[in-house]
Parts: structure tokens; C-alpha cells; sequence
């Protein structure tokens, strides 16, 4: 005689269904509808060209040297400030996390972040323009002849980047490395290897893999910059990235197909970088920061 | 442990690196608010006097009232809609354990990962096809979408910090589903809660590519129409434009003092992954 | 055997004194450990003994005196060059390395060529008995195992002094009783010389040549295990030590001995160090013995069974507590007589 079978409710519940499951459906439907539907709608519409076949507006980037430079000239803007952002942010994130009263510099580090870059640009067009602050210490300590030319260029948005990207990595460095047990460099210490030994054999393979995710999250940013590199820098050339041209298709030529191509475009590359990033981050260790028990 | 002399001067070269950063961003700062306040500045170190005019000319020009009036509406939908479905959802992802929770995760992850211009002109697209874009309702929608992840993310180590003991108890003492939230969960998640909310409404002030994309008119925020002030500079006055700034720079400052009460500094930046 | 201890003559603490502010972690500790000798740090939590391996160790400098290996100086050097070996209380394994190479790690420091590391490895390796876990990384061993591979990493260097923080406080009572006879086993067998750290007695009872007890920054007294055990110098090592029954009482100087008065019952006692006229009273619970004509009566209060006897609490009648052991079945409310004898009855200065 085979036992009675549970009601319906009672067995997804087992699975974990029930009325309180139901609280994500909220949100799900929302990134949905939002972020899911558009992404795949976009890309539909992206071989849905004015004119054309369905891969006119793709032929159409790779044709005009005016669309395909973007991808070179954002590179050229976005790898320089990751890699200075994350490299620079390990030394600067080991050095604080021996600080005891840490708060004070993080508190200072996160306002650029809050800034946002709009106001980030609008502080550097004045602080470092031709009569700005800068210029002046500089010419008052006679370093130039004349006032070097930072804004409306390339170096006034690798600036607003350095501004806005450095806080973001050393925050996320220097939470990693905060969960590095310090007995480990002290159990090195006493082993007999200096700091530079320690920082290579211990420090830097345990940093790695979130060195990996930062410097992921940092390009992503950098990649996709875009109020910066219209008021600070030089839209209409040197500082033509790809968001200002995916931008200027879409509420300028009201060609949505082509801006979503280019949008498509612009996430291709991220996800290429990221991939190769995280595949580089597989093959390092990636267990626990600290050691065993206790 | 003890320092060598090597050690010290590799210590003096990354504090003076972080002194130097921290210099520049003080005085870029500083910069914009002593030229607002300038009468004239041409070829000095300081203004040639002081005056609070282009505050008054930016008050009007810029219509700031309307605009913070309208920046306040957006930021307050957004603070309270992603509340609203954003805490549940993050209890359901904390407590229960579904087949295709981790893609439900990996979702809830997404918007946060991908920057919002990328997704933010397909999604743009979307909304002027549905006639939302353009008005605050729209604005509200777009920058729901990385909030509302946002708000489950940070709650669900908060959800999951509460002892689901502590739940048990409430209902073998009689509690419905309604009153544990209410007496139990609310009361123990405040703290999670205002933090989260607090991070939110400052990451939305500072919200620019998402409101850009999607406002209209009459529905810019402020870092929208700051954007279009500095865009437009040849037109008006630096010292009015500054001014604006000025305006923008403490009220997000003053939101950000005000999270930074309830919530370490990381936690606005470690969105992901921790 | 390859892994040997380095010759050297002694380690000596001079006057050593470590302040944090106005905290005074270590005051004027003096200590003296000899090639071979196997010395515990013992104390309660706070009272300074990690604090004092990590001085010896370099991690930690000294604010005041000086220690000396031998003739040389050794608080000026850094932890990587005084060349010791040490083991951690959560043990500090490199989760990102085999264990074959976190045992390598000061070989490879000191650039020893390859085959000279592997053979000295899997000597250590087969020290700890861990020759088959050689290529698994720390996060897939035991407690005990990583114990085994931290000792492993701490001596293959051949070390003059090997430190221990506290090693076995991690593990669970049956785990640490292994391991305490494996260090006993891995001390006789490479005769380095130890410091180890413990707040656990039994641990220092009974694998140390000599006990230094530490309380507040202090050392209190310096002994080998037996005198430490029935003869602590003062109150708070006897305390410490075990003496669980303390407790006032008049002294007086009789015919034969110090005479104390123990829930009103006059016993005699040994006296430690000068007495007057009040003066306090310790015994061991072990020895207070229950028999029919014993001189102290109590009521027995608490009885715990614990397999092999009774652990015991019984009130005197003037109000007094005497922990003590029972062979015999007791229980709550049984009126008992105890005694104990005189040598067993330690008396300090009030």
C-alpha cells in the first residue's frame, strides 16, 4: 500500500516554491522587460537596417574609417587608464590597509566616485585649463614655458579617468586584499623572505584572481566613458569613442538600428576583454584567502 | 614588523602618490567653487573679488528650482520603487533555494555589471517606443534598472545575517507571514535597509548616462542639466555654470555624509562581487 | 636524520618589556632556553606570552632589554633574518601552494639547489607522516594535517629554535591529545630546541622541560612541570595551576607546622614563602580525599558523573566551596567528610 501523495503546494515546497519564492517575480519581470527585452530587441533591430541586408549596418561600421577608428581610439583611451588605475591601486591599497584609521582616505577617495563624471569633467575643464591652477603652479615653478594644453584633448579625459577610475580599484583592491590573512606574510617573515619576496610568492598570486575581476570591472568603465569625452576632450577626433558615436546615431540621425549595432558592438568588445580576463584568472589559484581553520 | 630603509622610502613614494591625487582633487574642487563665487578671474591666482550673482543668474537661468524639484521626484521613485521590490525579492533569494536561482542571480547581477551606456540605448529605444521616454516616468524606469539589483544585492547579506531561527520562533509563537514581516524582519533589516537606500539615492543623483538617454525637456535631472550647461559653456558664463555645480556638488556631497553614517565607503563601490 | 637543530648554546630574554600606548603587553621578562630545551609559555588569554613569541620571532619589536642568541644581538635583526622556525595558531599555510611547496617555501628562500629541497622536503614530509598528501593544497587536509604540514614547514629549515603559538588550540580533545604526542615524538627525535605557547596546563604539564608562567605581562614563576604543578610560588600561578579550592583562613604556628582552619576543622598546612597572621589557603581538587573520619565536613552540592569518577562541589558550614574527585558514587545532599594531607595543603600570605 503506497503512502498518500502530498498536495501540490506541499511538494513544490519541497522545492523551494512557494508564496515567498514569488517576492523575486517582482524583479525578475523587471530586468525582464528593462534590461533582458531590450538587449535582444536591440539586437534584432541592429539587422533590421534602414537600408540594406541584415548586416548592412555592421558592413557599414567596418566600412567608414569614421565608425571603425572608434574602437581603436577607445581602446587607446581605456587600456592605459585600467592598467594605470589597477596597477597603481595595489601599492597604494597595501600601504592603507596597515593604516589604522582608514576612513578618513576612503571617505576623501569616494567622493569622485559620487561626483560622477559630469561634475568630474566640469572641475577639470576649470582646474585644469589654460589659466587653471594647475597651469599656474606649473609656470609659477617654471616646469613649462607655457601652459600645457590638458583639456579638450586626449589627456583631459585620461585624467577624468585616472580621477574617477582610481578610487573604484583601490576600493575593490584593498577590500581584497584586507582578506588576506596576515599571519601569511608574517609566516613568511619568519621564513626568511623580505617584502619584495613576499609580495611576489604570496601577496601577488593571492591578489591575482581579484586583480582579474578588477581590472574587468575598470575596463568596463573606462570602455563605455562618455560625458567626459565630449566636454573634456575632443569629440569630433582624438577622443571620438565608440558610446559617442553609438549616441550620436540614435538622437542624431534617429537611426536606432544602427545605434543598436553599434551598441552591440560596444558589448561584443567588453565581452571579449572579460572573457579573456576571467579564462586568465581560471588558470590562477582561486581558494580561499586565508588559511585552514582559526 | 620592522622597516628597512628600503621599505621607507617605498612607503614615502605611495603616500606622496596618494597625497598628490588627493591634492589635485581638493583644489579641482576648490577651483570650481572659488570661480563661482568670482567676480571676475582672468589671469590670477584668485578672483578679483567675491559675489554671490551668479548664483541668483543660475537660479533663473538654469531654472534650478524646477530641476531640483523634478531631480527630487525622480530620485524618490527610484529610492522608494526599488525598496519596494527590491528588500522581498532579496528575502526570497536569501531564504529559499529554487531550481534556476542562479540564473535568477546571474540576472539580478547583470545590470550591475554591464555599464549603462551599453545597455542604456537599446533600453532608450525601447521606452521612446512606448512613449514613456521623455517624461519622469521614463527617467524613473530606466534608472530602476540598476538600482532595483543594487538594493537585492546589498540586502541578501543582510537577509542572511538574520537567524532564520529568530523566524522560526516568531511563527511557533503565532506569527502570519504578515505581522513577521512587519514586527520581526522590518525592525531587524532597518539598518540594511537604510543603508541600501541611502546608497541608491546617492548613486542616482549622479545617474548621468540613464536620465541623459531618456529625458526629456522637462524631466532632466540635475547632472543632466549640468551636462548641458557645461556642453553649452560658450553661451553662458563660466562663473553661472560653476555655480550650478556648486549646487550639485553639495547636494550629492551632503546625501553622500549622510550614507556614509549607516555605511562603509566599499560598499558603494563593491556592487558585484563581494 | 637530515633535518637537524643548528648548534647554539641559549636564547636569553634580558629585562624584555613590549608596550602598546600605555599598555605594558611584557615587563621585565628574563628567560633563559638551552639547545634541546623544550620550554612552555603558560598563561591566561592577554597576559602576554603570544605577545613575547612574537618578540623572539621579530615580529614584534622589543620596547625595552635585549635578546641574545648567544653572544649576538638578535632584537635589531627583522623575522627574516634571525633564521627561526614557527608555527601559527591557525597556521598560516599558503593556501595557493601543495603542501611540498609550503614545507619549500625557506628552503627556496635561501636558494638551496632544487634536489637538496626535494630530498630535505620529504624528509620533513616523512617526519609528520604526511608523505601522501605531498600534492594536495591545504583547503583539502584536516586540522591535523595542516598542524602536521606547519610543523613540517617550521623545522625543514633546521632551525636553532622553533616557535609554537598556541598549535593545538584549533583542534578538537581527541585531536589534540594526538598531536601532542606527535610533537613530543618530533621533538625527541630532531632535539630542536622549543618555545610553545599554551594557556592550557595540561598541554605545558606535560610536554615541556620547563614551564614559564606568564600572568599580566609577568613572569611569575619558572620551573620544571613537577614543581610548578605542586609547588607554585604564588596565588595566582597555584590559581592558575589548578588550585581550585582557595580561600582565607587564620594562621597560626603550632607544634607541628602552620596550622589553618578549613571549614572550621584544624589542619596542617605547608607554608609558602613568609605567613602572617591571615593568610590564604590552596589544595588541589585531587587532594582532598573523601574518607569516613576525615576532619572537614561539607554538603555535597554539585555531583557530576564523568565515566571514571565524580567531579564534585560539596559547601562547608561556613559557607565555603571545596571542589573535589570522587571514586564513590556521591550525590546532591550527601553530608561527606574530606581530608587531605598536610603536604598538599599549600599556604600563602593572604
Amino acid at each position: 500500500m503506497s503512502a498518500p501523495r502530498l498536495p501540490l503546494h506541499r511538494r513544490l515546497r519541497e522545492y523551494g516554491l512557494d508564496s515567498v519564492t514569488l517576492l523575486v517575480i517582482p524583479g525578475v519581470l523587471f530586468v525582464l522587460a528593462l534590461f533582458i527585452y531590450p538587449f535582444f530587441y536591440g539586437l534584432v533591430l541592429s539587422f533590421q537596417p534602414k537600408a540594406g541586408d541584415w548586416l548592412a549596418n555592421y558592413r557599414k561600421f567596418f566600412a567608414e574609417p569614421f565608425l571603425y577608428d572608434t574602437i581603436g581610439i577607445t581602446l587607446a583611451i581605456a587600456v592605459p587608464a585600467t592598467l594605470l588605475n589597477v596597477v597603481l591601486s595595489v601599492p597604494v591599497a597595501l600601504r592603507v590597509r596597515l593604516l589604522r584609521r582608514q576612513r578618513l582616505l576612503t571617505t576623501i577617495l569616494v567622493i569622485p566616485i559620487t561626483l560622477g563624471t559630469v561634475m568630474v569633467a566640469e572641475g577639470l575643464l576649470t582646474y585644469l585649463g589654460p589659466r587653471g591652477w594647475l597651469n599656474r603652479t606649473l609656470l609659477e615653478f617654471g616646469l613649462v614655458d607655457s601652459p600645457v594644453r590638458l583639456v579638450h584633448n586626449y589627456w583631459g579625459v585620461m585624467l577624468s579617468l585616472v580621477i574617477t577610475g582610481f578610487p573604484f580599484t583601490f576600493l575593490l583592491t584593498l577590500s581584497y586584499v584586507t582578506g588576506i590573512d596576515p599571519a601569511l606574510e608574517q609566516a613568511g617573515a619568519v621564513l626568511g623572505a623580505r617584502p619584495r619576496e613576499r609580495f611576489r610568492r604570496i601577496l601577488l598570486p593571492l591578489l591575482a584572481p581579484g586583480l582579474a575581476i578588477t581590472l574587468a570591472l575598470a575596463f568596463v568603465q573606462a570602455f563605455t566613458v562618455f560625458p567626459s569625452a565630449i566636454l573634456l576632450g575632443a569629440p569630433a577626433g582624438p577622443t571620438r569613442v565608440i558610446s559617442i558615436v553609438a549616441y550620436q546615431a540614435a538622437f542624431e540621425q534617429y537611426d536606432y538600428s544602427m545605434a543598436s549595432a553599434i551598441a552591440m558592438l560596444m558589448a561584443a568588445v567588453q565581452l571579449l576583454i572579460i572573457t579573456l580576463l576571467l579564462a586568465a584568472r581560471t588558470l590562477l589559484f582561486r581558494g580561499p584567502a586565508s588559511s585552514g581553520k582559526g | 614588523m620592522r622597516r628597512g630603509i628600503g621599505e621607507r622610502m617605498w612607503a614615502c613614494a605611495v603616500w606622496t602618490l596618494v597625497g598628490f591625487f588627493v591634492l589635485n582633487l581638493l583644489a579641482m574642487i576648490g577651483s570650481v567653487v572659488v570661480n563661482s563665487f568670482g567676480t571676475r578671474w582672468f589671469n590670477s591666482w584668485l578672483p578679483a573679488g567675491y559675489t554671490a550673482q551668479w548664483y541668483a543668474l543660475a537660479w533663473n537661468e538654469f531654472q534650478l528650482p524646477g530641476i531640483l524639484l523634478v531631480t527630487a521626484e525622480v530620485v524618490g521613485a527610484v529610492v522608494l520603487i526599488s525598496g519596494l521590490i527590491g528588500v522581498p525579492a532579496a528575502y526570497a533569494m536569501a531564504r529559499r533555494n529554487f531550481p534556476g536561482k542562479q540564473a535568477v542571480m546571474f540576472l539580478f547581477l547583470l545590470p550591475l555589471l554591464v555599464p549603462p551606456i551599453t545597455y542604456g540605448i537599446p533600453m532608450a529605444t525601447v521606452l521612446y517606443q512606448a512613449h514613456l521616454a521623455g517624461s519622469i516616468s521614463g527617467v524613473v524606469l530606466a534608472n530602476l534598472v540598476p538600482t532595483v539589483p543594487f538594493v537585492i544585492l546589498i540586502m541578501i547579506p543582510f537577509v542572511e545575517q538574520i537567524d532564520p531561527r529568530v523566524e522560526a520562533a516568531a511563527r511557533v509563537f503565532g506569527a502570519g507571514m504578515l505581522r513577521l514581516f512587519l514586527q520581526v524582519l522590518v525592525p531587524l533589516l532597518t539598518p540594511g535597509i537604510l543603508a541600501a537606500l541611502l546608497l541608491v539615492l546617492v548613486r542616482t543623483i549622479a545617474m548621468f548616462e540613464l536620465t541623459f538617454l531618456t529625458s526629456g525637456p522637462t524631466s532632466q535631472t540635475l547632472v543632466v542639466a549640468l551636462y548641458y550647461a557645461v556642453f553649452a559653456a560658450g553661451v553662458r558664463p563660466g562663473q553661472s555654470i560653476d555655480a550650478m555645480a556648486v549646487v550639485y556638488m553639495i547636494t550629492t556631497l551632503v546625501w553622500l555624509l549622510i550614507a556614509l553614517r549607516f555605511v562603509n565607503p566599499t560598499q558603494i563601490v563593491t556592487r558585484a562581487k563581494r | 636524520m637530515a633535518v637537524v637543530s643548528r648548534d647554539f648554546r641559549e636564547l636569553r630574554l634580558e629585562h624584555v618589556s613590549r608596550d602598546f600606548g600605555q599598555f605594558h603587553a611584557l615587563r621585565d621578562v628574563n628567560l633563559t632556553v638551552r639547545r634541546g630545551e623544550f620550554v612552555a609559555l603558560l598563561g591566561p588569554s592577554g597576559c602576554g606570552k603570544s605577545t613575547a613569541l612574537n618578540c623572539i620571532a621579530g615580529l614584534l619589536q622589543v620596547t625595552g632589554g635585549a635578546i641574545y642568541l648567544d653572544d649576538q644581538r638578535l632584537d635589531e635583526l627583522g623575522p627574516e633574518d634571525r633564521g627561526f622556525g614557527m608555527v601559527f595558531q591557525n597556521y598560516a599555510l599558503f593556501p595557493h601552494m601543495t603542501v611540498r611547496r609550503n614545507v619549500g617555501f625557506g628552503l627556496v628562500t635561501q636558494r638551496r639547489p632544487r634536489d637538496e629541497i626535494a630530498r630535505r622536503v620529504d624528509e620533513a614530509l616523512a617526519l609528520v607522516r604526511l608523505e601522501t598528501q605531498a600534492d594536495k593544497l591545504p583547503g583539502q587536509l584536516s586540522g591535523g594535517q595542516q598542524q602536521r604540514v606547519a610543523i613540517a614547514r617550521a623545522v625543514v629549515v633546521a632551525p636553532p629554535l622553533v616557535l609554537m603559538d598556541e598549535p593545538l588550540s584549533n583542534l578538537d580533545a581527541k585531536l589534540r591529545v594526538e598531536m601532542r604526542a606527535e610533537i613530543r615524538r618530533i621533538h625527541s627525535m630532531l632535539g630542536c630546541a622549543t618555545i610553545y605557547v599554551t594557556h592550557d596546563q595540561e598541554e605545558a604539564l606535560s610536554l615541556a622541560d620547563r614551564i614559564l608562567v606568564m600572568i599580566e605581562g609577568q613572569t611569575r614563576q619558572i620551573g620544571a612541570p613537577e614543581d610548578l604543578y605542586a609547588r607554585p610560588e604564588t596565588i595566582d600561578v597555584a590559581e592558575f595551576m589548578g588550585y581550585r579550592n582557595l580561600f582565607e583562613s587564620d594562621a597560626e604556628t603550632v607544634a607541628g607546622g602552620l596550622a589553618v582552619s578549613i571549614g572550621g576543622a584544624r589542619m596542617i598546612g605547608t607554608p609558602v614563602g613568609a605567613i602572617g597572621a591571615r593568610a590564604t589557603v590552596a589544595i588541589r581538587p585531587d587532594d582532598l580525599r573523601l574518607t569516613g573520619d576525615g576532619r572537614i565536613a561539607a554538603t555535597v552540592e554539585i555531583a557530576e558523573y564523568h565515566g571514571r569518577d565524580f567531579y564534585a562541589v560539596a559547601r562547608m558550614d561556613d559557607g565555603i566551596e571545596l571542589y573535589f574527585r570522587s571514586d564513590t558514587r556521591i550525590a546532591v545532599g550527601d553530608a561527606v567528610r574530606l581530608d587531605a594531607a598536610p603536604a598538599r595543603i599549600l599556604v600563602y600570605a593572604a
